[in-house]
This record gives C-alpha cells, structure tokens and sequence, in this order.
C-alpha cells in the first residue's frame, strides 16, 4: 500500500532520497517531465492542451527525525533533533539509524534511581543518547557514523475506526495526495512539485517556486489536530474525519481569499465535507510560494494529523479521500476559469 | 526452544500485576517440557517442579523469577472517547507522551498516548513533563464504541516487539523480570544434563511490582530449604555512575548482603568459578527490591539468594540487556543446584 | 437499617480502643449466626454455619475509626495529640472531639499565616480546662478523641463521622440478618486496627484460613467539582473493587461478584484506587495466598467529620453481600 510504503520511508530533512525514488516510480507513467533540482526537490510537469494558467501544486518529502552528532566512547550516540520535535516525545522511543535503518533505542535511568521531583522535568536532549547495542566507540563505528539520520521505527498500521497511524504523516499524506492527482489530466500546466527541506525553514519550495514561476500556489500538507486535548485556549485546531482543513493564516503566509472561498464554494456545492485550519501558528510552503518573485496566489490545504512531529500520528481515511476529491475538483474549476482572483 | 524465542514470546506477551493469565499460559507451556509437573497456586504463580535423585526427604529450593509487568488500567472514560490511566508499577510519566500502547479491553485495541502538536505549545511547558493524570489515550474510536469495548479496571501495556540490538543484545518492554523466566527455562534445559538431589521448583511468580506479593504466598506455599530470586538489576547508563550499576554483557551480578544467606552465597560463587562463568558482585545493605526479600521472612526464614542481571532502562519500554548473561545465569543457577547436597545443607546451618 | 447505621457510626471506637463498638455490634449480630468470639487482637469473629459443602468465606470490615492520641498536655490545659491512622490538619481545624470517657473539645491551631504551613504539630484540643491539673482530672496521655458529630439523615444520603468503616459493619448484620441458608461457611469478621495499617484482618485472616475474601470498605469518588479522576460516584450503585494501594483484587473474584450483581439486578459499578488501602490487601497475602475482593461502598469527604453515602447505594452493597454468599461458589 502507498501510503505505508511512504510512510515506512526514510526521509529526515536534507535527506529525501529513498522518498523520492518512491515518488518517482509512482508519477513516472503519468507526467510528462521530470527532473530532480539542486536542493533535492522533484519537479514534475503534466502540460496540459491550454499554456495557463501554471498550478504548482507543492507536497514535502521530509519529517522530522534526528542526526547523530557524536559517539561516545561507550558506543553511545548523541543526538539532534531535525525540525521541530518536543523532547518530551523521546524518552523510551525506539529509532531506525542511517540506510540500514539499525535499530536503536533511547533509554532512560530507571525510576527507581530517580528523585521523585526528577519526574517532573523532562530530559533535555544533551541526556539523551541512541543505544544500538554497541559495547564501545570502534564497535559502534563499525555500523554507523556521525551525521547519519534516524527515524522513528513505527510501525504503519490500521487505527481504530477508519484512520492510520503511522511515522510521517507529515507530510507523507500529502505526497500521496499529489501522486493521486497527477494521475488525472487536466488543461492547463499542472507541477507537481515535492519539496525538501520543509520542516527545517520550507528551503526547497522557496526555489522550486522560483524556478516554476507559477500563476497558482496550492500546497497540500498534514496539519495539526489537537481535536483530542481540550485545555488549548485557541481550540483543537482541526477535527479529525471532518474533511480537508483550509488554512486561513499562519505565521508564514495569509491564503488568497478567492481561493479559499472558491474552495469552500466548491466543497459546499459538491458536498465534501471541509474545515477551516483554526489556528494561526506554524508554517509551510506557502510562505515561500507567495512570496516568489512578483507574487503569488497561494493557499493550503491539509490533512488532519492527530500528534504531528511525534513518532507517530493519525490520519483519518475519509479526509485523505475527501482531500484528493477537492483538490480535483478545485483544478477543475480553475481549467476551466472558474477561480476569479 | 531456544532461550531467545522464549523471551521474545515473554516479553510480547501480556501480564500486568494482578492479571498475568496470558503471559503465565506462556511460561506454564514452555516450563512444562522441562519439568515434571506444572501447577498453578491461588494467586496464579506458575510453579514448575523437577524433582531431584534419591529415596527420603529432599533438599527443595525455589528459584523465583517475576512474570508481571507494570503497565496502565483505564480509571475512566470521558467524551469524546478518551481513555483516562493509572499506573500499576511503577512507570515513570515521562515515557508516556506518543507511546503507542494496546488498551485490553473486550479485544485488544491499538492506542496512542495523545500529546499536543509543538506549534500550539508554549514555549515554558516545554520544560515540565506532562503529568501523568493529564493524559488520555486514543483509540481512534467514537465514545459508545469506547464504552462498548473497554471498561474501567482493563489493563493497557506498552506495544513494543523485541528489538534486536548489536549482535547478542536485545530491547523490549518487561525484560523485568521475564529476562528472569527465561533464566528459569535456561536453568532446568541444563539440569536436565546434569545430576541433582535438590527438588527444583522453578517459579513464575505474580505481583511483584506492587509488592513482591505473589513471592510472599507462593514461599509459603512452597516452603523451601533454600529461595533464589532472579531479577534484573542496573546495567550502566549513562547517568549512573560506574559505581552504582552493574556491567553489560560481563555475566549475571550475585547479590551479597543482609537479605541474602552468606552460605548461599558462597555456594553461587563456588558454582559460577568452578565452571568457568562470568559474574560480577552486587551488594546490598538491606532490601533488595526483589522476591528475594520476601520470600527471606516466610515462616520461619529461609536461606535466600539472588541473581541480577545487568538491565539498562528499567521500567521503561526499552529494556535493554546481553542474551550473554541471561544464558550465564541459567547455567550458573544448575550448577549450583547440582552442588547441594547434603553436606551443603547441613552447612547452611552454622552461620 | 437507618437506625443500625446510626447506632455503629456514633460509637466509640478508634484503633486500638474497639471495646464500645465491638460490643454494639455483638448485640446486633448475635441473633443471626451461629458462633460468635473475639481473637487476640480483639477481632469481633461472627459465623454462620454452612452445610458443609460450600465454602469458607470470610467478610470483612473494619470497626475501627481514626483518632487523635494525647501525647502531652500543657501547662495551661492545652492538648497535643498524634494521628492514630490517616489525619489530614486542614480537615481538623476547629473540629469538634469526644474521648471515651465523654469528655468534649474542639480543635484549635497555633497562628499559621499560609495555610500550607499547616501541621499536625500545630493544632491542638482544647477542652474548656484552665490548667494542667484541671485537664488531667478528664484525660490522660494515650487517651483518644474522635469526631463529636451526630449522624444526619438527608434523606437519600446519610452523613456521619466514622461511615468508614461503619456503614460496612451495618451491613454486614444486615446481611447475616436477610441472608437464607446457605452452603458457604461464612465468618463475619469486624476487624480491628484497619486504619493502622490492616492488622486485624492479617491475624483474622490466618485464624480464619478463609478459601475466599471479601472486604468491604468506603472508597472515594470523583463526581464532585474538580474531583480527581474516579469513575466512581453516589448513587450509582455498590462498587465492585479492581485494584486499590493494597491489592489487585482477584480477577476472578471480580468476575463472579459482577456476576452475581447482573443475575440480580444490583446497581453497581467498578472502582480503580491508584492510593488507599483495605483489609483486602491483608487477607489475600494469608499463607499460601486466598483469592479476594471488595465491595465498596462510596463515599465523599473521606476521613473527616462528615463522611457522606447514599442510602440506595448501600442497599445495594447489602443485596449484592447477600447474594454473593448465598451463592454456589467455583472459584
């Protein structure tokens, strides 16, 4: 299945590649050109009859993880994050470390050496060390190496009624929703353009856009879902099983307001089921894309992902499904001018 | 069977504290084809016996090894499907955020110790764990369907498949104590080659991790000559100083100390030097922390050892030790058996 | 049964000094079973033949209550004290006590300027004495206060000081008292010194050598503002125990006691203790080990003056008591 396959896949931020091989097999057959760019991005063109207008539809390649930093004389491996990860997720979680994907572990001191008040102050990451079994520094060496990444080792799996779980489903999710697009033909210049580097400063996008110089940005994301904490003053930000979430702004970017009510206009008239992204925090390639040379009209949208940046999230079936069925709809409207800007 | 697929199935089995049936249906199966008969107490203690040589009253040891985990049980279900826990055992709050976890409920149900997203956490909560009482799980299932499938009182353990670790060493959850169990196991496939007089009663016990309970009533039941408890202890880290935790893969620690008889000491030292197995020493003033020192004060006090072996991460869902030093145990464990005769016996006397 | 609740609440009995109570429940028990004694420790032992074919079966609840002990009296009459059992100083403030003897106090409090400074240590009796000589006329060291507060009958709850472990006493008579024949060999037994750490049933239990166990004690609740998390609340019933500080009751104890609930239609509900102990926690760890459970009957405000319980709930405990030792046993 897809979705496992890319969601079992390595691909911390700055290392893309097994990702991508993944893309490529699967969009090979169905575009008419595609090449790799200097950052790693995978830029691919299906032409379409019509000259315009260009969509550059973007979906990010990388998760967060790690990177081995040191080994330890005692064989042990420090760490740093990639992206945004709380280190409170770390303690006791199980890693995949470099191609090999060895597996490692990060311990933590027993309880019962602990002083109760130890338990209220998480580990910052300096404490933390990958175990992968090594007795001392040359034996560690012989299998892995400083600057080798680590994923979490989660397994993909059916969750509860409908949903996923698995690592990465930011933006993984994403991805597959591009790949199902790009399997449709549309008239107008379609990019499906999968980006690196998102999560350490939307670094691909902001070239990939340069390069595609589109008319429309539209970025396809896993975003947060809190629907399961409630003490969050601003809310759950999106509901799980309630459709594709519209952002309306974040810290990086404010969408176009045409696309955004032509979306929901669509969503309503069709009866997909929609939500807004109801927080203001985060960013994504948008912000990039907006901001390319002259300007352009941008807008996301995303997937709910219940514990994004943690070693494992949830993702619901029907919003997967009803994603790709707006966005289709959406490219449909616009090939044949339905979007006034 | 081999000692590894032992403790793979051990420890991917389920056995909270008070409620190890799965679990000890594994150990009882396995522990029967090297024992004469497999029996279970009042309390679910798995006992297997092999019986020593020779006519008239036999030497009995009991040789006790935990098979509880700690873990979760549900305490309340809440809108709009959440599962509210407590501890059983102790478990330390902060492993739990995103763990992925299974909830025992009418079936076993896949959960995930729901956590908040980084972008809508401030920046000083990032430097307080969550406490465990403001947790939930997720089931991923509407709340009458939660309702319909799991009840308060349900056991929920950490969902963890062994790990193969370097070339010998291996990482999953409730190597405390089933590493132990599989030394049982270790310890009756090398009697088997060897010629005791002792009756060996190789226990399985319950509840240790709420308090050495099943260790408690299954010496009373037992009643031995001799106990020797085998139990993990801390393998070195890092944070723990070299000299408050025992080597990895250097060989099974054998405790000296107050709670444990100086005669059956001597002879698991005798036992482990004599046949060329690598051990470390252990000490401890006073309680052990282990079915060791429970099982020292029943009835009329019995002569008690222990075996540590080397854990690292204890109490978390990625314990950590050598299959070296479990398979040392076991072998050290018959050959001290096999030196109990009589002799010994009567040695344990004169202190 | 309201009449008997209030008879056992208001008695005097803190641990250790179970004398009063024990005798009250000696009066009300006696009619209804067939041999009643008191052990060593003072345990109120009271047994209902079976016929031979069923089981033995030990009930236990406790017919102690916390206290205060006099450890020093002052110059100017004033009364230090300790804990006998569980004591919480911010529930003490200005509470009023009695002694044995009947002699009355309030609790009073050296000055504290935040309440988190509040200690045991800093309260004191005061029994309306000018001096030391005029104080020892009444109390002596060792003596032992409990709350002076009469029962109140809200009509559906019932509040009184000592409902833990009383209201489990009350119904135990009322059990033995509706219970028909039965095959189990059931011992009554009203422990004593619960609240110092279960040592009554310890010695019961061993005397006894019961084949099953079962408790019955108060457990808290969580349905009042910003409680901590408890499934259990008023009014929904007699709570079948799962697991408290002191055991992880017997599954199969469980099983049979929500059994029995559902064939007889007993409102009940189930009840997760992370801390608190019970007599459970005693009898189940006897010699070789003796399959128990619990029965708990609610209640709010715990270990202070006004414990409070639903009058419904501990029907239903009695019936549920009633049906379960009635019962065939396969455990």
């Amino acid at each position: 299945m897809l979705l496992e396959r890319l969601s079992h896949a390595s691909g911390v931020s700055g290392n893309e590649g097994e990702v991508r091989e993944i893309i490529k097999e699967a969009v090979r057959d169905h575009v008419d050109e595609l090449q790799v760019d200097n950052l790693g991005n995978l830029i691919t063109l299906k032409k379409g009859k019509r000259p315009g207008p260009k969509v550059m539809i973007a979906a990010h390649m990388d998760e967060v993880g790690l990177m081995v930093t040191w080994i330890e004389k005692n064989g042990m491996l420090r760490f740093t994050t990639v992206g945004g990860i709380d280190k409170r997720v770390l303690q006791g979680k199980a890693v995949l470390v470099g191609p090999n994907r060895l597996p490692g572990v990060i311990g933590s001191k027993p309880i019962h050496r602990q002083e109760p008040s130890e338990r209220n102050k998480p580990l910052p990451i300096n404490q933390l060390f990958i175990d992968i079994g090594a007795k001392s520094k040359e034996d560690a060496e012989k299998k892995v190496k400083v600057g080798d990444y680590a994923i979490f080792a989660t397994k993909f799996g059916e969750f509860g009624a409908g949903k996923y779980k698995g690592k990465a489903m930011d933006d993984r999710v994403g991805c597959l929703v591009l790949i199902e697009t790009l399997k449709n033909t549309y008239n107008m210049p379609v990019y499906g353009v999968f980006t690196t580097m998102e999560e350490i400063g939307t670094r691909g996008a902001a070239v990939a856009a340069h390069a595609v110089d589109p008319d429309l940005g539209i970025v396809l994301e896993g975003t947060v879902c809190a629907d399961f904490m409630f003490d969050i003053p601003e809310g759950h930000a999106t509901n799980i099983g309630a459709g594709p979430a519209l952002s309306l702004m974040d810290a990086t970017s404010i969408a176009n307001k045409a696309m955004v009510q032509h979306l929901v206009a669509l969503a309503e008239k069709n009866k997909i089921p929609y939500q807004f992204r109801r927080a203001t925090s985060g960013g994504n390639d948008a912000g990039r894309i907006s901001l390319t040379r002259k300007g352009v009209p941008a807008c996301s949208i995303s997937v709910p992902c219940r514990y994004i940046h943690s070693p494992v999230s949830v993702v619901s079936a029907s919003d997967i499904e009803n994603t790709i069925k707006l966005l289709d709809t959406f490219l449909r409207s616009i090939e044949q001018g339905g979007l006034k800007l | 069977m081999e000692i590894k697929d032992f403790l793979t199935s051990l420890s991917e089995g389920t056995g909270v504290s008070g409620h190890e049936g799965r679990v000890a249906e594994v150990a009882a199966t396995v522990l029967a084809k090297y024992a004469d008969e497999v029996t279970a107490d009042k309390l679910g203690n798995v006992i297997a016996l092999k019986k020593g040589e020779g006519n008239g009253p036999r030497p009995k040891i009991m040789l006790a090894a935990h098979m509880d985990e700690i873990g979760l049980m549900v305490t309340k279900i809440e809108e709009p499907g959440l599962i509210r826990f407590c501890q059983v055992g102790g478990v330390d709050q902060r492993l739990l955020p995103a763990l992925e976890v299974v909830v025992h409920g009418k079936r076993d149900l896949d959960g995930i110790i729901s956590v908040k997203p980084p972008h809508l956490t401030k920046p000083e909560e990032v430097d307080q764990a969550i406490k465990m009482e403001d947790m939930v799980i997720d089931v991923g299932l509407p709340a009458d369907e939660v309702r319909s499938l799991v009840e308060v009182g349900n056991l929920i353990t950490f969902k963890r498949d062994l790990l193969s670790l370097g070339e010998s060493w291996v990482a999953g959850k409730a190597m405390d104590d089933r590493a132990g169990v599989a030394v049982l196991l270790g310890c009756l496939k090398h009697l088997a080659k060897l010629r005791h007089t002792a009756d060996v009663y190789a226990v399985a016990t319950v509840q240790e991790e709420v308090g050495l309970r099943g260790a408690t009533t299954s010496a009373y039941g037992i009643n031995p000559d001799i106990g020797i408890a085998i139990d993990v202890g801390h393998g070195e880290m890092p944070g723990l100083a070299e000299h408050e935790s025992l080597g990895m893969d250097k060989g099974p620690a054998i405790c000296m100390g107050g709670n444990i008889h100086p005669k059956v000491f001597a002879g698991l030292k005798a036992a482990a030097t004599a046949n060329g197995i690598d051990w470390q020493l252990e000490v401890a003033p006073a309680a052990t922390g282990t079915d060791a020192w429970a099982i020292q004060i029943t009835r009329d006090g019995i002569p008690t050892g222990l075996i540590s072996l080397p854990l690292r991460y204890m109490h978390t869902p990625v314990e950590t030790l050598a299959l070296g030093d479990v398979e040392k145990a076991g072998r050290l464990l018959a050959h001290f058996i096999a030196s109990v005769d009589q002799a010994f016996m009567e040695g344990l006397k004169c202190c | 049964m309201k009449e008997l609740i209030k008879k056992f609440v208001e008695a005097y009995g803190p641990s250790g000094c179970e004398e009063e109570i024990r005798s009250v429940i000696a009066e009300e028990i006696k009619p209804y079973v067939d041999e009643l004694h008191t052990d060593a420790l003072g345990n109120l032992i009271a047994v209902k033949k079976g016929n031979g074919k069923g089981k033995r079966i030990m009930v236990s609840g406790h017919m102690d209550e916390i206290g205060l002990m006099v450890i020093h009296i002052d110059d100017n009459g004033f009364i230090r004290f300790s804990n006998v059992g569980g004591q919480n100083p911010v529930t003490l403030m200005n509470c009023r006590v009695r002694f044995r003897n009947g002699t009355q106090g309030v609790i009073g409090s050296e000055r504290v300027d935040d309440v988190k400074e509040l200690r045991l240590e800093k309260l004191f009796i005061d029994i309306g004495a000018a001096s030391r000589a005029e104080a020892e006329k009444k109390v002596k060291i060792g003596d032992v206060a409990i709350f002076d507060y009469p029962m109140v009958d809200l009509g559906d709850y019932l509040v009184a000081k000592a409902m833990d472990d009383r209201i489990a006493c009350a119904i135990m008579v009322a059990a033995a008292k509706e219970m028909k024949k039965s095959p189990n060999e059931v011992h009554f037994v009203f422990s004593v010194q619960e609240e110092v750490g279960l040592r009554g049933a310890r010695t019961a239990a061993y005397g006894v050598d019961p084949e099953i166990g079962i408790a019955l004690d108060v457990c808290p609740v969580g349905d009042t503002p910003k409680a901590r998390t408890l499934a259990v609340s008023l009014g929904k019933g007699a709570a079948i125990k799962i697991k408290d500080a002191s055991v992880i009751a017997h599954p199969k104890v469980v099983d049979f006691l929500t059994e029995v609930a559902k064939k007889n239609k007993v409102v009940h509900q189930r009840e997760v203790l992370e801390a608190g102990g019970t007599d459970t926690g005693a009898i189940h760890l006897t010699k070789a080990g003796v399959p128990s459970g619990c029965i708990s009957i609610p209640t709010r405000y715990l270990h202070g003056p006004s414990e409070m319980v639903n009058y419904k709930d501990v029907l239903e405990c009695v019936m549920l008591l009633v049906k379960a030792l009635e019962a065939k046993i396969d455990i």
